[in-house]
């Protein structure tokens, strides 16, 4: 659901403000949005580039190197699987098909019913206990088939 | 002839003087500490292959093409990113660099288009020439994997990486399947151009140059400089007229005809016809860089309306009649001659233009002094820069800026008065804004919120919005408190200046009536915000002024010029790099024209026409009598012409119908008239009152010189024959010999000649210097054989610097219940002048017709929304046009540009003007603003009248 335009504003500001006279404030004024609103939003780049006295450009380069900053709303719930090596070779690719099936969407998409977004992460510093995952932030290792079923459907609840 | 080739050094030049020598593939060369390996090379020859390297930006280190081996280190450093050191041992070319060159560019070409033969860079391709240099010969890759060269893949599939051509721009284009992500033109928009519109999205593979948001480049915040597209080295980023036409075969460097900042440019020609605008690296004004109105809009020069053949009528209610050049002549020159014969001598005059080389213009005054026996001379600096004239005249002794464009590389504090570089001279705003990103402090005065103010990166310690019309007391109060609170520099002082004169403005100033605190009503500036300006501008290191015309174009426009000299005197910035006061010129020659004597009570140099030594001189040169009587400035040929005493006029390319105030002033003035002579490229609008047109050629057609606002004087290079048949300066010599003269000069060179020998500040210039040198700053003479960059080093050229009292009076021209709001004017980025120029060319898109800024409480108290027609109307006349509503201006303040015809602003502005000068004040009208639902009466009349003079009688 679209947030009021309004109340994205406000909010914004708020935290615009609370970075003021912080050094070189954008990754953690960026993170702190991701956290307000799930997202970045386009609106809220030019909002941040102007408070920020950059260009739009300059914001969106930095939002779109990172994958973890998403423009779009995302799914109420956020599953990484790990696909790095150390994954890899203990099965990480078979949870990865696992997920995609189960949700029925790719990776770096969100569910239809806005449910769940999938996403990739490469090495959560997890490699002692592969394969691993994070589910809303919470790293989960020696991850299963049956673990991974268990981890989907609460997000589905 | 050729291509005049630039050597590409790969990065900066270092500014060490600290010697640093090494071997670089067994040459020993000798650099500057700090120079990089690169540039070492290619100072002893030996080009190092590079892609993301070019000498306008910083190195990047990021194509790994430029990899070398360095004795004694291991791995192969990139020679961009690395420091030369005493002693180094460099190899650029062994085995191991050229299989690592080889695989490089392997994978460059991989995902690259392979279609050389119709690519419109061919020939011009960086990419292509560094393939041929590392010897690929095979790509072991293939070309089918993930790519963002094709659509779509062999199976017909949508490619996702794949984007479309950016065709938005009018003057280039973005391909991004040709791109390989060097990041040169993101770094030239941010280090040369300063305005960060680039930017590299996403990463890895999905890496792409991004104008704005993943925005089209006309949508984004690009202002079209084109130094991306010089920087690319591929066709990503590629002019349209070379897509068009293809690669130039010859190149000619010449000098842009639009601001005064005066840029050397590459004229980039196949045969005749010019392919496109470089701007040239070793232009002592513009080092390289150039903005979009020298870059791309030259189209005008082509247009379909400039007229090519002489016109003539008896009447302006008649059409007009094309003649050969000799009948219009003798048109010409009867009805001058018959004019002088029953109204006298004085009947007749001219008007030289600031858009003219310093021959023609020198040659035009020459006519009225030497041909019509008049000094009835005056030029479109008074409308702009007379008080500078003046005012820097009286304080320092010369009528010019003191510094170079290269001094703001060293300033510590720039103070920007009534000026808006970022729109009105744009590659000095970009060269100011390098240093203030670099930590340089800027102060700035302006009833406008300007671009400078803040944008990305850039952001003003202080900005004084003032109200429109009190420069003076602002001045004043910072010199107030400059003196009261002991900031000044006493030593320069007592050196460079009268003390006694200091004395006594010290004692003038320091009246508590000038202070901040007691102006602050009257300007609408803080004491204490002005107090800070104050003491940060005296106290902050080297202090430079850069001012426009927001200014001169004052009724206390002199006095404003004279408070800006006091405060550099006061603060001791003059006579050093990094320092100086700086006015900036409106036109290309505006220096140039009041140099060449185009003012009615000046010979050329400056010297008063009353001197019997001075008109000695031209005498003897000319062989005529020189009246030692000034001659009519340009409102009072028009008052004149009123009151029956004046009637005839020669005017070169200027359009003093829209550019001069109180339009209905002007119009009457020159229907007054028995002959107006128009000499210009278009039907501009003093045409509609003109009895003979002379078509005028563009800076591409002829020969000569511009002084720019440095003093530079830059060469102009004829590249294509005139379409008109002659070079201006050749039009003036057809009419004066019409009139009983016997000119016979064949090129421009023997005007300059003429020149230096009666003009001491020329005496050493000539073209041969020029072309040696590629130009040369006045004075120019015994005591300065190399020119003067900067001036007044040793002492001012007065003798002592003066100091002279600056009382605020303020204008009469006041607000009332009637005219509430005061309206100020001003150019922006993309239009011209009165725009005949860049109105004829693609620029339109961004900007097609003048608005009208208005805050937004003055907009709700009169219902007007954003784009609402509005009435704008003052005591002189109205017009109207469209509503922006901005916060740009303040409450009380309404803002215009007076580059488009169907508005003319300039029927709104009054005919008060500068107590010394008579130069207009443009910048302060009362005015009232209503809705209205389009065009005013006026406006209706004055285009159907424009329409009816316009008239050409068909050929028979």
């Amino acid at each position: 659901m679209p947030l009021p335009e309004t109340d994205l504003d406000a909010r914004l500001q708020a935290i615009l403000r609370a970075f003021e006279g912080v050094e070189a404030p954008l990754l953690e004024i960026l993170h702190a949005v991701q956290l307000e609103f799930g997202h970045v939003p386009e609106g809220a780049q030019r909002q941040i580039a102007e408070a920020l006295n950059l260009s739009r450009a300059e914001v969106h380069g930095v939002v779109s190197f990172y994958h973890d900053f998403r423009t779009e709303v995302g799914g109420r719930h956020d599953l990484k699987i790990c696909r790095a090596e150390a994954c890899q070779s203990m099965g990480g690719e078979a949870l990865a098909r696992q997920a995609r099936e189960a949700l029925g969407i790719d990776f770096g998409e969100t569910a239809a019913d806005g449910s769940v977004s999938l996403g990739s992460v490469y090495c959560l510093g997890l490699c002692a206990c592969a394969p691993a995952a994070m589910l809303d932030g919470t790293p989960v290792g020696r991850l299963d088939g049956p673990q991974l079923e268990a981890l989907i459907s609460e997000t589905r609840r | 002839m050729g291509l005049v080739h630039e050597i590409d050094f790969g990065t900066p030049a270092s500014r060490s003087e600290a010697p640093v020598t090494l071997t670089v593939d067994g040459f020993t060369v000798t650099v500057p500490e700090g120079t990089s390996v690169m540039r070492a090379a290619m100072e002893a020859g030996i080009q190092v292959p590079k892609l993301c390297a070019t000498d306008m930006v910083d190195a990047f280190g990021s194509c790994r093409l430029c990899l070398v081996e360095i004795e004694g280190r291991a791995g192969t450093p990139a020679s961009c990113t690395t420091p030369v050191a005493p002693g180094m041992v460099v190899k650029t070319q062994t085995s191991r660099l050229k299989d690592i060159r080889r695989g490089v560019m392997e994978l460059y070409i991989s995902d690259h288009p392979l279609d050389c033969l119709t690519c419109a860079a061919n020939g011009d391709c960086e990419l292509q020439d560094m393939a041929g240099a590392v010897g690929l010969r095979d790509v072991r890759y293939g070309y089918e994997g993930e790519n963002h060269v094709k659509a779509r893949s062999s199976d017909g599939a949508l490619n996702a990486s794949w984007m479309p051509k950016d065709e938005s721009n009018p003057y280039f284009t973005y391909d991004p399947s040709k791109c390989i992500v060097c990041s040169r033109c993101v770094r030239a928009c941010e280090e040369v151009q300063g305005t960060f519109a680039l930017t590299i999205e996403g990463r890895g593979f999905d890496s792409r140059v991004s104008p704005g948001m993943h925005e089209s480049f006309l949508s984004s915040e690009c202002v079209s400089c084109g130094a991306c597209v010089q920087a690319c080295p591929t066709a990503t980023l590629q002019e349209k007229s070379v897509i068009a036409i293809g690669q130039p075969e010859h190149s000619v460097v010449t000098t842009c005809a639009y601001c005064g900042v005066g840029c050397s440019f590459k004229a980039e020609m196949r045969g005749e016809e010019l392919v496109r605008m470089v701007p040239f690296k070793d232009g002592g004004a513009n080092r390289g860089h150039s903005c979009v109105k020298g870059r791309f809009a030259w189209g005008y020069a082509n247009h379909q309306d400039r007229i090519l053949n002489p016109m003539v009528r008896d009447s302006i209610d008649e059409p007009w009649r094309v003649v050969s050049w000799d009948e219009a002549m003798t048109f010409a020159a009867g009805k001058l001659r018959g004019i002088q014969a029953r109204h006298g001598v004085e009947a007749i005059g001219v008007i030289t233009s600031s858009r003219c080389t310093n021959e023609e213009t020198f040659l035009v005054q020459k006519l009225a002094r030497a041909v019509f026996g008049n000094n009835n001379t005056d030029t479109c600096a008074r409308v702009c820069h007379s008080p500078t004239g003046y005012g820097l005249g009286q304080t320092f002794g010369t009528s010019a800026g003191t510094q170079n464009f290269d001094s703001v590389e060293q300033s510590d504090v720039v103070l920007v008065i009534g000026a808006n570089p970022t729109d009105g001279h744009p590659v000095f705003a970009s060269r100011l804004k390098k240093r203030l990103r670099q930590g340089a402090k800027l102060i700035v005065v302006d009833p406008r919120r300007i671009d400078l103010v803040r944008s990305p990166h850039i952001e003003a310690a202080h900005h004084l919005q003032l109200r429109p019309g009190t420069n003076v007391a602002v001045v004043t109060a910072l010199a107030h408190v400059i003196v009261t609170e002991k900031l000044y520099d006493e030593t320069f002082i007592r050196e460079r200046c009268d003390w006694d004169e200091f004395s006594e403005y010290a004692e003038f100033v320091s009246d508590p009536s000038m202070g901040p605190e007691a102006v602050e009503a009257l300007t609408g500036v803080p004491a204490d915000e002005m107090r800070r300006a104050a003491r940060l501008f005296a106290t902050g290191g080297n202090g430079a002024i850069y001012y426009g015309l927001g200014v001169t174009e004052h009724s206390q426009g002199s006095t404003t010029v004279i408070g800006i000299a006091n405060l550099a005197m006061l603060t001791g910035n003059i006579g050093r790099p990094g320092v100086g006061v700086n006015p900036l010129r409106g036109q290309n020659n505006v220096q140039g024209s009041c140099d060449m004597g185009s003012f009615p009570h000046e010979l050329p140099g400056y010297r008063h026409v009353k001197n019997a030594d001075v008109r000695a001189v031209f005498q003897k040169a000319w062989g005529v009598e020189i009246s030692d009587e000034p001659g009519l400035r340009i409102p009072n040929m028009l008052d004149a012409a009123i009151d029956g005493s004046f009637k005839g006029i020669y005017i070169q390319g200027e359009d003093i119908l829209q550019s001069d105030p109180d339009t209905k002033h002007v119009s009457a003035g020159l229907r007054a008239m028995e002959c107006v002579i128009v000499h210009d490229l278009f039907l501009n609008e003093t045409a509609n009152y003109a009895h003979v047109f002379l078509p005028g050629s563009t800076f591409l057609e002829k020969d000569g010189t511009f002084t720019n606002a440095e003093r530079r004087i830059n060469r102009v290079r004829r590249v294509m024959s005139p379409k008109n048949g002659y070079a201006d300066w050749e039009v003036t010599q057809l009419l004066a010999n019409a009139m009983g003269a016997t000119w016979s000069y064949t090129h421009p060179s023997e005007i300059m000649a003429e020149i230096a020998a009666t003009t001491p500040g020329f005496a050493h210039v000539s073209y041969e210097m020029l072309d040696e040198r590629g130009s040369v700053q006045w004075p120019c003479n015994d005591a300065a054989p190399e020119g003067s960059p900067i001036m007044h080093v040793e002492g001012f050229v007065r003798g002592k610097g003066r100091f002279i009292n600056t009382e605020y009076i303020p204008t009469d021209e006041r607000t009332g219940p009637r005219f509430p709001l005061l309206l100020t004017t001003g150019r922006i980025l993309s239009q011209y002048n009165v725009g005949a120029q860049t109105r004829r060319t693609a620029n339109v898109v961004w900007h097609q017709e003048d608005v009208l800024e208005i805050h937004p409480h003055d907009a709700e108290v009169r219902g007007i929304k954003d784009g609402d027609w509005v009435k704008l109307a003052s005591r002189a006349g109205d017009t109207a046009l469209r509503a922006q509503i901005t916060d740009r201006v303040a409450p009380g303040v309404v803002y215009t540009t007076f580059h488009h015809p169907t508005t003319q602003a300039n029927v709104i502005t009054t005919d008060y003007s500068d107590w010394a000068t008579n130069c207009p004040e443009y910048k302060v009208t009362a005015v009232q603003v209503t809705p209205s639902n389009g065009p005013t009466e006026w406006q209706e009349e004055y285009a159907a009248q424009a329409e009816r003079a316009r008239r050409i009688e068909a050929a028979e």
